[in-house]
Formats: structure tokens, C-alpha cells, sequence
């Protein structure tokens, strides 16, 4: 099982699963993550958090410890 | 149709939502606060043809789930359960064209409301521009309201969204679309009956549906009266039959709005082949970059911090300069006496203070309107977060604690863009502790009287240069424990999310910008202005009575015979001028003021001071800058002295305890600047906490809790200090 939070620069990923059912897991779905939705790492912030994604084709800055309740499942290399 | 039309507006941030309100309701809004929350109310009230409207704009939000009473306000609002603004009539929903899919999670939820409703697709020449089509009429049949397209800041499509909600409140209530599986209607059925029986009938199937879904939201701790323990255990029993037959909460929510968003979307929206990379996609690389990211974040805060810094002044000047001449035509038509000095030194100098933090509002909202408008701030968030997490607040509270090294007011005002409460609170009640520019003249006078001239380097590293450094920034150095109490102890709670969106780049609109800087300025002068003039004048009557100021007067009246001469005798004006100094110190003396003064002696002998000191602390309660004028009345040198001034630097260093010490020493110098740099001693500041705040606890808490800091660590740094020196 994987955690968005060590997704690498630059990759994508399917969303699994949200864990919770607190704040922050209302927050993140509310934004458009939920399963079966392609994530992509845009960029880390100079002092290691937080971490800019796109998803549902908009940009989102999430901190690890809030990208860590989400799984993915890493794609094939095409 | 009746009336006044209600016409309510929602939206996600970053859709251009306050700039379609100013462009639909003009400049006549009136902005204030819903009733015991610090949600900004703002009403707009206009004329649309034949109908008078009255447009009501709702806080900036992704969802209609509150999770506090600060949200809750929104779902009152289009419920029509907000007394202060009764029941809308059409509710307008402003979506980004170029982000239609995450934009239609809240439109789903506000169409469950099942008022009319106008769908707005803003920022049509942003999508447009990117090769985008959408299908309108095609939408419009789907969603079955009135969909307009709008380019808010060119002010284009506002006569079809006018004409668009007439349509929609013509239209008449509209039916509801079951999203949900049957499942959930059976249970928002029976959770309605349960409801009923113990004492709520009639709610409103919005709510009920939020009951279901929110957990742990507000509905759910604050719905039940007498049953809250009932409705709460009935409430997990539900979620638990609804997980079994698989729809569990929250996720259901999710799944099936974004589901029904992606269905209704389908075929209707044309992206270009080709996502090309954007001018956005290049800046952001560049601005959130490791190095060059964070080094042209250094050089903007500068760029901002310095012009608040170097192009106030200069207007500050003109304005004083005003407010001198002012004066002096006042005086050129009234002799000196009582009403004289309550209009020159109460009322002018009261508005003076008022209208001299304006050139720092004026700059800082420009500055943050421009960074906010083109996309910026939120990466300054992104950029600043991990820092501030440290102290238990967010990358939001950056430039808001930043801007307060200029002026708390702005900063304190500039805190409105952090949503979660918790945070703002901290922020807005750590402001006050950075080092503002009018803490300045106290640093200026002590340290250049009375710290050693010490250089070291060739006269590069002086010690009163260090000191006045340090002095900078010893505020701010408490600030992070003080930060960290407050979230540990009055505003503790679960970390808010930083969920945040980085919304694409784009040219700022000057429209936009000016818009908001007159706004913020407004709002200054008119909601924290009056209170300030009013404390002023408190402050003027204190220092003015009682006390027969006949004798001072008549000097003063001679004075001023004199000045008017051709060549007016230099020795006898200086003869004058001194008795007159002179009588004007041992009045304030015997004023309320000097009095208190007096009293509050025995309070602050342990901090080295005597009570002429205890006095400039009291009468420089309005504004720090205010004690160096002070003690120049208070010395006999009367009250236009400045903070370079040489005679009031003597005047210091020769002042004497009754056993003939000097009242002033290092320690002394040391524990003044200590107390100015941690005190409260601006009541403007004060009065824009409460109304920011929307209460006067938190002024004054403010108050208690930065002089009793500032009390102690004077008292120890005299202490400690004049043992050791």
C-alpha cells in the first residue's frame, strides 16, 4: 500500500482510497480526491512541505502529513 | 415578485466572487458582521430596472458542510434561517469556467437547497483563451437554470445574469434531483420522523442530509436541544446502515457529487488536443523553485516591507503637515483656551491619528490586493508554510505577521484571508507584539542617549546599532512562545487542514486592486476611525483637566501677538516660551493624567521609573510615538520636541531622583524600550482587534495579556540590569 506523500516529482498516480473521516479527509475529498482520480506531483516547496499536485485539472498544495491519508495505486510505466 | 428581490451569491474562492459582487451591486454595499460570528456580512443594495435587489454575499467556500457556527452562517443564509437577512429569493452560483468540474461539487449541494438558482461561468475569456468550449444552451437544459457566461473583472455578462435571476425567481421554486442512492433518501426519511417525534418537525431535507453526512460537523453537536445524545447515537446507528448497504459517509458525498459533475460535464466541454504548457505552468515552476523560489519571495516581502516603509513616511508628512496648518488657521481665528485645545490638540489631532496610519493600509492592501489578484499569495503560503507550522500556525499567517513589523492595523486587517478561526485568532492577537515603526522614536531617543558609543570594525558594527536591532526584533522573538501558548492552551484544537489551492497566474486587474484598497481604507476610517478620534479626545481631556489654564493662555496669546510682529524679539519670545513650557508641565502635572501618573508610581519604581515616565507610558496610550512629545511637556520643553531633539537628550541624562540619583540610566533606558517593545500601547490597534475580532474580550485580553508581558520583563531586565551594572 502506498501513500501519496512518496510519490515523486513529476509522477502520476490513481487515488485509492481517502483514510478518515475526519477534517481533513471531508476537506481532500471535497476537492476532488476520490478514487479512481489521476494524481501528479507538480513540485515540492524549498523547505520540504508542503507539496504542490494537480488533480481534476487544477493545482492543490497539500502538507505531507495530509497527502499520507491518501492511497494510490502507482500506474504501469507506459 | 415581491419587493426587494434577495438575492444571494456563493461561490469557491479564487472564482472572482467579490469582484462580480462589486460589479453587480456598484459601490453602495454595506459591510458589517453576521450576529456573534466574525463572518464579514456584506449587502449590496441596487436597482436592476424596475426591481430593487439586494445581493448578499456569502464567504468564499468548497463546500456546504459546516463544521462551525462561522460556517454554518452561509447555510442559514440560503435556508433563510438568518434572521438579519430573511429568506433569498435566487441564489447565485459563481463557478471558474477553466475548473468546471471541482467548481460543480458546491453548485451540486446548492441546487439540494432547491432555491432558484443562476449558474455564472466567470472567467470565460481565461477558458476561452485556452482553446476551451462549452456547450451553454446544451448545460442550461441539463441542469434546468439559467446558466450565463461572465468576465466579471471586464464587467461583461452582468446584464445577462441581471436578467438571468428574474428569469430564475419567475421560474419559481425548483425541484430537487435525487443524487443519492435510494438507500440514503429512506434514511434522511426516517431520520426526518425521529426528528419530528422529539420536537423538530419541518426540517429542512438539506440539513437532514447534512446530518447524515457530516460527521463530526456542526449540525450534528448542536441540532438535537434535549436529544443532542440521542440524535448523536440514532446518528451513528444511520451511518452504519448506510455503510452496510454501501454508501459510506463521508465518502458517498464525494463519489456521488463529483459523479454527477463529470455525467453533466460530458460531451459539453471541449479542451484543446493539446494541454500546451501555460505561462502559468512556467512561472509557477520558477516561483516555487528550491532557490529561485524562495530567493524572489525574499526579494517581493522586501520590496513590500521596504515601500511600506520608505513611501509612508513621506505621506505621513504631508498629512501632518495638513493637519499643522489646520491648526494654525484655527488659531488665527480663536484665542487661546479650552475650546481652542479641545479642537486643535483633541478633535484635529485625534483625526490626524486616525488619517496617519492610512498611507500603510493604503500601501499594504495594494500590495496584497496586487499578490492576491495575479495568483501569488497562495504560493507565499505554500512557500512559508513549513516555518510557521513550527509555531502551530499556517504559510497564511506569513504576510499578515509580516506587514506588522510596518503596522499592526494592516496586519491585523490583512489576517481576514486565514479561514480557520483558531489561526486568525493567533495571528491577529500576536501582531501587535512585531516591532511597528512607531516604536522607533522611543528606541531612537533611548539608545542614542543613553547606550555607549562603542563601535567596533572600523565603525561598522556600532553598539547602539545593535541595539536597535535587537530592539527590532525582540518582539517578534517572544511572539513564537507566545504563538505557541495560545495554540496549546485558549485555541487548542485538531490541526486545520491546509488544503489549498494554487489558483493559475494571471495579469491583475487594476480595477480590482483599487477596489480593494479603497475598501480596506473605508472600512479603517469609518469602523475603527470613530473609536480612535473618540479615545483621542478622552485622552486630551485627561491631560487638559482639571487645571486653570488662564496664565498659560495669556502667555500664549502673547506669544502669538509677538510671532505676528515684523521681527519678533528673539530673547523675549524665549523668556515666554519658557515660562510658558514651564507652566504647561506642572499642568499636566496637576491633570487627571499627571495624576494618575502619580498614582501608579509605587507600580513602577521596581521598573526604574519615576512618575514622569508612568505619565509619557499613560498619555502615549493612543500612540507609542506620542511618550517623546510627552515627556517634552512634561520636561519644560514643551510638547513639539522630537526624538533627536539634544535638549530633551540632556534634559534626560540631568534629570534627578529627590536623593539626587539620575532617574535615567542603562538599565533604565533598557527596561523603557523593553516595556514599549512588548506593551499595548496603541489603542488604535486595540479598537481594530475588536473589530476585527467582532468582540472587546479579545481587545482587551490583548491588552492584559502584552502589558503584564511587557511589565515582567521590564521588571527583570531593571532588576537583573542595575544589579549587575
Amino acid at each position: 500500500m502506498t501513500t501519496l506523500d512518496t510519490l515523486p516529482v513529476g509522477q502520476s498516480a490513481q487515488i485509492t482510497e481517502i483514510q478518515g473521516d475526519d477534517a481533513i479527509a471531508i476537506r481532500l475529498m471535497e476537492m476532488g480526491l476520490t478514487e479512481g482520480e489521476e494524481i501528479r506531483v507538480l513540485a515540492v516547496a524549498p523547505l520540504g512541505d508542503p507539496v504542490e499536485y494537480e488533480i481534476r485539472g487544477y493545482r492543490l498544495s497539500l502538507r505531507r502529513t495530509e497527502a499520507r491519508r491518501v492511497l494510490i495505486r502507482k500506474e504501469a510505466p507506459a | 415578485m415581491p419587493d426587494v428581490l434577495k438575492v444571494a451569491l456563493i461561490g469557491n474562492p479564487n472564482t472572482g466572487k467579490s469582484t462580480l459582487f462589486n460589479a453587480l451591486s456598484g459601490l453602495q454595499s454595506r459591510v458589517g458582521n453576521f450576529p456573534g460570528v466574525t463572518v464579514e456580512k456584506k449587502i449590496g443594495r441596487v436597482q436592476w430596472g424596475a426591481a430593487t435587489v439586494e445581493l448578499i454575499d456569502l464567504p468564499g467556500t468548497y463546500s456546504l458542510a459546516p463544521r462551525s457556527l462561522d460556517e454554518m452562517v452561509s447555510v442559514n443564509v440560503l435556508l433563510g434561517k438568518q434572521a438579519d437577512v430573511g429568506t433569498p429569493d435566487a441564489v447565485i452560483c459563481i463557478v471558474d469556467a477553466s475548473n468546471l468540474e471541482r467548481n460543480f461539487y458546491l453548485l451540486s449541494q446548492v441546487l439540494d437547497i432547491g432555491l432558484p438558482t443562476v449558474l455564472v461561468m466567470n472567467m470565460w475569456d481565461v477558458a476561452a483563451e485556452r482553446g476551451q468550449k462549452i456547450d451553454v444552451a446544451a448545460l442550461e437544459a441539463r441542469l434546468g437554470i439559467p446558466v450565463v457566461k461572465c468576465s466579471a473583472h471586464k464587467k461583461t455578462g452582468v446584464s445577462e445574469i441581471q436578467a438571468a435571476v428574474q428569469r430564475a425567481v419567475a421560474g419559481g421554486p425548483r425541484g430537487v434531483t435525487q443524487l443519492f442512492p435510494a438507500v440514503f433518501a429512506t434514511e434522511t426519511q426516517l431520520l426526518a420522523e425521529k426528528l419530528a417525534g422529539w420536537g423538530h418537525p419541518h426540517v429542512a431535507p438539506y440539513l437532514l442530509e447534512r446530518l447524515l453526512l457530516d460527521v463530526g460537523g456542526w449540525l450534528e453537536s448542536h441540532f438535537g436541544g434535549q436529544h443532542a445524545h440521542d440524535l448523536f447515537q440514532y446518528l451513528q446507528h444511520a451511518r452504519e446502515r448506510l455503510a452496510a448497504a454501501g454508501c459510506k459517509v463521508p465518502m458517498i458525498e464525494a463519489r456521488t457529487r463529483y459523479a454527477w459533475a463529470r455525467e453533466t460535464l460530458k460531451g459539453l466541454v471541449v479542451q484543446p488536443a493539446n494541454r500546451a504548457v501555460t505561462f502559468s505552468d512556467r512561472i509557477d515552476q520558477w516561483l516555487t523553485h528550491r532557490v529561485v523560489g524562495l530567493v524572489s519571495f525574499f526579494l517581493i516581502m522586501l520590496v513590500v516591507f521596504l515601500s511600506l516603509h520608505t513611501l509612508s513616511p513621506p505621506l505621513q508628512g504631508v498629512l501632518e503637515a495638513g493637519q499643522g496648518w489646520l491648526s494654525s488657521q484655527v488659531a488665527s481665528v480663536m484665542g487661546p483656551g479650552p475650546l481652542r485645545s479641545l479642537i486643535n490638540d483633541g478633535i484635529i489631532a485625534g483625526v490626524g491619528g486616525v488619517l496617519v496610519f492610512l498611507p500603510q493600509i493604503i500601501f499594504l492592501f495594494l500590495f496584497i490586493a496586487l499578490l492576491e489578484d495575479c495568483g501569488y499569495m497562495a504560493r507565499a503560503a505554500f512557500l512559508m508554510d513549513k516555518l510557521m507550522t513550527k509555531v502551530g500556525l499556517s504559510g497564511k499567517s506569513f504576510v499578515p505577521l509580516m506587514s506588522s513589523f510596518a503596522c499592526a492595523i494592516p496586519g491585523v486587517m490583512a489576517a481576514r484571508v486565514i479561514e480557520n478561526r483558531r489561526d486568525r485568532m493567533v495571528t491577529i492577537l500576536v501582531a501587535p507584539l512585531m516591532s511597528c515603526s512607531a516604536r522607533l522614536p522611543v528606541y531612537v531617543l533611548m539608545t542614542e542617549t543613553f547606550v555607549p558609543d562603542v563601535s567596533w570594525l572600523g565603525g561598522l558594527v556600532s553598539l547602539k546599532g545593535l541595539t536597535l536591532f535587537f530592539m527590532t526584533f525582540f518582539g517578534a522573538f517572544v511572539a513564537i512562545p507566545v504563538a505557541w501558548i495560545l495554540k496549546k492552551t485558549l485555541f487548542r484544537g485538531e490541526t486545520p487542514p491546509f488544503v489549498m489551492e494554487l489558483p493559475s497566474y494571471k495579469w491583475p486587474s487594476a480595477w480590482i486592486v483599487l477596489r480593494r484598497v479603497y475598501d480596506s481604507a473605508y472600512s479603517f476610517v469609518t469602523r475603527a476611525g470613530t473609536l480612535i478620534l473618540a479615545m483621542s479626545i478622552l485622552i486630551w481631556a485627561a491631560g487638559y483637566f482639571p487645571g486653570d489654564h488662564q496664565e498659560s493662555d495669556r502667555l500664549q496669546a502673547q506669544i502669538e501677538d509677538l510671532e505676528k510682529q515684523p521681527e519678533p524679539p528673539a530673547d523675549k519670545l524665549a523668556t515666554l516660551s519658557a515660562k510658558q513650557n514651564e507652566l504647561s508641565g506642572a499642568l499636566l502635572e496637576t491633570s487627571l493624567l499627571g495624576r494618575l501618573g502619580h498614582a501608579i508610581e509605587p507600580a513602577v519604581i521596581p521598573l526604574g521609573w519615576d512618575w514622569k515616565i508612568g505619565v509619557g507610558v499613560i498619555a502615549s496610550f493612543p500612540a507609542r510615538e506620542v511618550i517623546v512629545a510627552t515627556m517634552g511637556t512634561i520636561y519644560s520643553l514643551g510638547g513639539d520636541v522630537d526624538e533627536r531633539n539634544p535638549d530633551l537628550r540632556n534634559t534626560l541624562k540631568n534629570s534627578k531622583w529627590p536623593d539626587g540619583r539620575p532617574v535615567f540610566t542603562l538599565p533604565v533606558a533598557i527596561s523603557i524600550m523593553v516595556f514599549f517593545a512588548l506593551c499595548a500601547q496603541c489603542a488604535s490597534t486595540l479598537l481594530v482587534i475588536k473589530r476585527e475580532t467582532n468582540s472587546w474580550g479579545w481587545a482587551l485580553f490583548t491588552f492584559v495579556y502584552m502589558t503584564g508581558l511587557a511589565y515582567v520583563a521590564a521588571l527583570l531586565v531593571y532588576q537583573i540590569g542595575s544589579r549587575w551594572a
